[in-house]
């Protein structure tokens, strides 16, 4: 879903790159070693002006430390840095600033006591010893105006949304005027009306000459908005391609280093017998619009049901009232045979279901526990915690789902993204239930993860377990479900059977505009 | 009236807040960079000893401050580098700075010890203000060095709150990281502030004795003033023009016996109110050490944290 729209702008600024011209930056057999880890080894990079390039790896291959490289904010062990063409040598951030290459790291560098104006001239010498407001603002407004960066110069960036403060951290190195900026995975933390939006605004930067660097991991949106993409893997470069070269599979290879399978994955046998019943549920909170709104369906044995909707349109509610950890206002919900409307989480699970929050942290998983104790917390405890049994079982999530960490008794914070979402499904899955559901399962996770979650969750469809899958992301859902289901606004508005639905028609009906 | 009492008793106040001002303002501006520097009563001893040594041996009591503030500054030099450089812990940093200032001024007192100082600075009214009923008084028939503390403080909420180098000060005490990605020096900022707090402490140091205590006693010259500088900044919430008047407070405090008289106050012995500065030094010091309280309090977020930028 996210970057359709700004694939229709592509292309237009990279015809203003001609290939005889130099790079306005690149790497050469650049290298850089961690106490224990080789982050980056003989990695050349090439980017050059009017083009978005895409930097595009798993976790942990590298893409962090190249951009700090290229920033200034690392210095290589081995390997030249070249601008325009020159060797150059960047000390530090100032260095590189100066040389007009800025960086929005992923955790943003911004001072929250600061106003957004003060964030803005920090460390700029071009300002006037005693700092004037009027100058900042007036080229805010223009900056705004030509980027699509619209910011409030007097807010305290401490209370601005994270996309407010990415739009923060760009205007902030457009208005030290860098020539090429490099963002560290600044999708992560937006929804995907605001990655369209940045992407809008990258393709704005690139059509201007300017070089733009998008690390990611996110083939889609790759695909959607770069021009060129270099693929790392454990630190070294692996390729780089023409975006209208290459595609989702090759990509997709490149990264992983093996063949994956992103291919869509049914149901092989027809579904068996409901096993979760929800009826005319609605979720009318007093004094405010309803969140739910007469929403029916069934998901039967052996098949994976996906609701699909823009976030804020009733699918977290809606997993919550299955679950039991919300009481619908009207309505039942009958899981297995059993009713357990409003009965709470723990009737919903003892009549066997299991849930996969999409707020893994939050919900899913207490952070500061260890892997084994957050595999306790849905077992039926005695007076006494059983220990031996409880790390034996740590153990073998661990290697069933090839959890990185460093044994039973790592504390879930310390884990990355994809080990902490295999703990929570390694959780669930384990149990023996007979519905499962699952919100947004593989966000955030590189393309070896969602591989892996994909080929899990099949497992258990073919199992016989009934899954109902919300999500936000059309790619995720059209990948597993046997029947979707649009959610708008508390009520389902179209639906239609996995196989043949029409991608411009399920984005319709998100936005309201279907049925 | 210009003899009255309380009069006489503000007046007091004001002088005997001045050191405390000037140990305190040197601190924030430290603390502002991220950099907390415990040992405020150390440089101030050894800045009052030298002045001493210094004032006694040219009878110039500004060649005395002068040589004061030095001291002070190269004391905190020492901590800039084991803070900032070394990345040591500040907090022993800061207490060792305490000890090492306080050995080294007993040794260097001892053979002055008892002996007076002739050398002083003196009072300067200033003409026509110093005429003002009671407000001329109280605040305009003191010395220099008072004057230059209301410059100083003004100076300073100027310097943080408008201008680029003010700007950066802060960030780096708030987010070294973020100052260092937007090209700010982040460890020359910090010992640039560092000293400049030890320049202003050992001028406090310096002005007790070149102004305010008779003669050199190791004992009774700063009486703890530079730890009540500590919990003073805190009191201020980082800002130099509340500050001041804290100073002026607890310099009223430090008179207490003055004060009591004034107030026509019996029943309370001028040995508890003496102590009130000192007890709220303990109660703020606690309080200090709760993260959660200091942010509350208004302090920088990067206090006492050493910045490399290699880590994650
Ligand atoms: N400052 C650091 N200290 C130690 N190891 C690091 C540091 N930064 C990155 N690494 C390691 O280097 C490797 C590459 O990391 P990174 O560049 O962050 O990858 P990516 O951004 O592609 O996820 C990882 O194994 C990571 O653990
Ligand atoms: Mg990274």
């Amino acid at each position: 879903m996210s970057g359709q729209s700004a694939s229709g702008a592509r292309r237009s600024g990279a015809d203003a790159a001609s290939s005889a011209e130099a790079p306005v930056v690149e790497a050469r057999g650049v290298g850089k070693v961690f106490p224990g880890v080789t982050a980056n080894a003989g990695v050349d990079l090439a980017v050059r002006r009017g083009e978005v390039h895409a930097l595009l790896g798993e976790n942990g291959a590298g893409k962090s430390t190249l951009a700090s490289i290229l920033c200034g904010l690392y210095q290589p062990d081995e390997g030249t840095v070249l601008v325009d063409g020159r060797p150059v040598t960047l000390r530090n951030p100032r260095d590189g600033l100066a040389r007009g290459i800025g960086m929005v790291h992923q955790h943003f560098r911004l001072v929250e006591r600061f106003t957004v104006a003060e964030n803005i001239v920090l460390g700029d010498r071009r300002q006037p010893l005693v700092l004037s407001a009027g100058r900042v603002r007036s080229a805010m407004v223009e900056l705004g105006e030509r980027y699509g960066l619209s910011i409030d110069p007097d807010a305290r960036v401490g209370d601005l949304a994270v996309g407010e403060q990415q739009r923060v951290e760009i205007t902030k190195m457009l208005y030290r005027g860098v020539d090429v900026l490099l963002l560290d995975e600044p999708t992560a933390v937006l929804t995907p009306q605001e990655a369209d939006a940045l992407f809008t605004t990258l393709r704005a930067m690139a059509a201007d000459g300017k070089a733009v660097v998008l690390i990611s991991h996110k083939l889609g949106e790759v695909l959607a908005v770069a021009d060129r993409v270099t693929v790392l893997r454990d630190g070294r470069v692996v390729g780089a391609v023409a975006a209208d070269a290459t595609d989702r599979h090759q990509l997709a290879t490149m990264m992983v280093g093996r063949e994956v399978d992103l291919s869509p994955r049914r149901a092989q046998s027809p579904p068996g017998v409901a096993v979760l019943d929800v009826r005319g549920v609605s979720l009318r909170p007093p004094g405010r619009p309803a969140r739910l709104a007469g929403v029916s369906l069934q998901v039967h044995a052996g098949e994976v049901v996906g609701v699909a909707g823009v976030a804020g349109n009733g699918q977290r509610e809606l997993a919550e009232v299955v679950a039991g950890l919300r009481a619908p206002t009207e309505g039942t919900v009958v899981v297995a045979g059993r009713g357990t409307t409003g009965r709470g989480a723990r009737a919903a699970r003892g009549a066997g279901l299991a849930y996969v929050p999409e707020d893994r942290l939050g919900t899913g998983l207490a952070p500061s526990l260890s892997i084994a104790d957050n595999l306790l917390l849905t077992r039926p405890l005695g007076f006494f915690v059983d220990r031996r049994t409880a790390t034996a079982d740590a153990r073998c999530v661990i290697e069933r789902f090839d959890v990185k960490a460093t044994g039973p008794a790592a504390a879930v914070r310390g884990l990355s993204g994809g080990n902490v979402q295999k703990v929570l499904l390694g959780r669930e899955l384990s149990d023996s239930c007979t519905v499962l559901v699952v919100a947004s399962p593989t966000r955030g996770l590189d393309v070896g993860a969602i591989e892996f979650v994909r080929d899990l969750l099949d497992e258990r469809r073919r199992g016989g377990v009934g899954v109902l899958l919300l999500s936000e992301d059309l790619d995720e859902i059209r990948a597993l479900a046997d029947r979707i289901l649009v959610l708008f606004e508390g009520r389902i508005v179209l639906e239609r059977a996995g196989g043949d639905a029409d991608l411009t028609e399920l984005g319709l009906a998100m936005a309201g505009a279907g049925a | 009236m210009n003899d009255s009492a309380i009069v006489l008793t503000l007046a007091a106040a004001v002088a005997a807040g001045t050191p405390l001002a000037l140990a305190a303002l040197g601190e924030l501006l430290t603390e502002r960079a991220g950099v907390l520097n415990l040992g405020v009563e150390g440089m101030m001893l050894l800045g009052a000893v030298t002045a001493f040594l210094v004032g006694d041996a040219t009878a110039d009591p500004w060649l005395g401050l002068v040589t004061g503030m030095l001291t002070g500054g190269a004391l905190a030099a020492v901590h800039a580098f084991l803070s900032v450089t070394m990345r040591a812990n500040q907090i022993v940093a800061g207490l060792a700075l305490v000890i090492f200032g306080t050995g080294l001024s007993t040794f260097l007192g001892q053979p002055v010890e008892g002996r007076p100082l002739t050398a002083r600075i003196t009072t300067a009214a200033v003409p026509v203000l110093a005429d003002i009923p009671v407000a001329g008084r109280i605040l305009f028939q003191q010395d220099l060095v008072v004057y230059a503390t209301w410059a100083l403080v003004l100076a300073a909420t100027f310097y943080l709150t408008r201008t680029r180098a003010g700007l950066s000060l802060r960030a780096v005490g708030e987010s070294p990281a973020t100052a260092d990605a937007m090209g700010v020096r982040v460890a020359a900022t910090r010992y640039a502030h560092t000293i400049a707090g030890g320049l202003l402490a050992g001028a406090g140091g310096a002005y007790l004795i070149l102004a305010r205590v008779p003669s050199w006693s190791q004992a009774a010259t700063t009486n703890g003033v530079g730890w009540i500088a500590l919990a003073l900044v805190v009191f201020s919430s980082w800002r130099p023009l509340r500050l001041l008047a804290g100073a002026y407070l607890f310099g009223a405090a430090l008179r207490a016996n003055f004060a009591l008289q004034a107030a026509g106050v019996r029943g309370i012995p001028a040995e508890v109110l003496a102590l009130l500065p000192y007890l709220l030094t303990i109660a703020v010091m606690i309080g200090l050490s709760f993260s959660d309280l200091r942010r509350r309090a208004g302090a920088p977020a990067a206090l006492g944290l050493p910045y490399v930028r290699d880590e994650r």
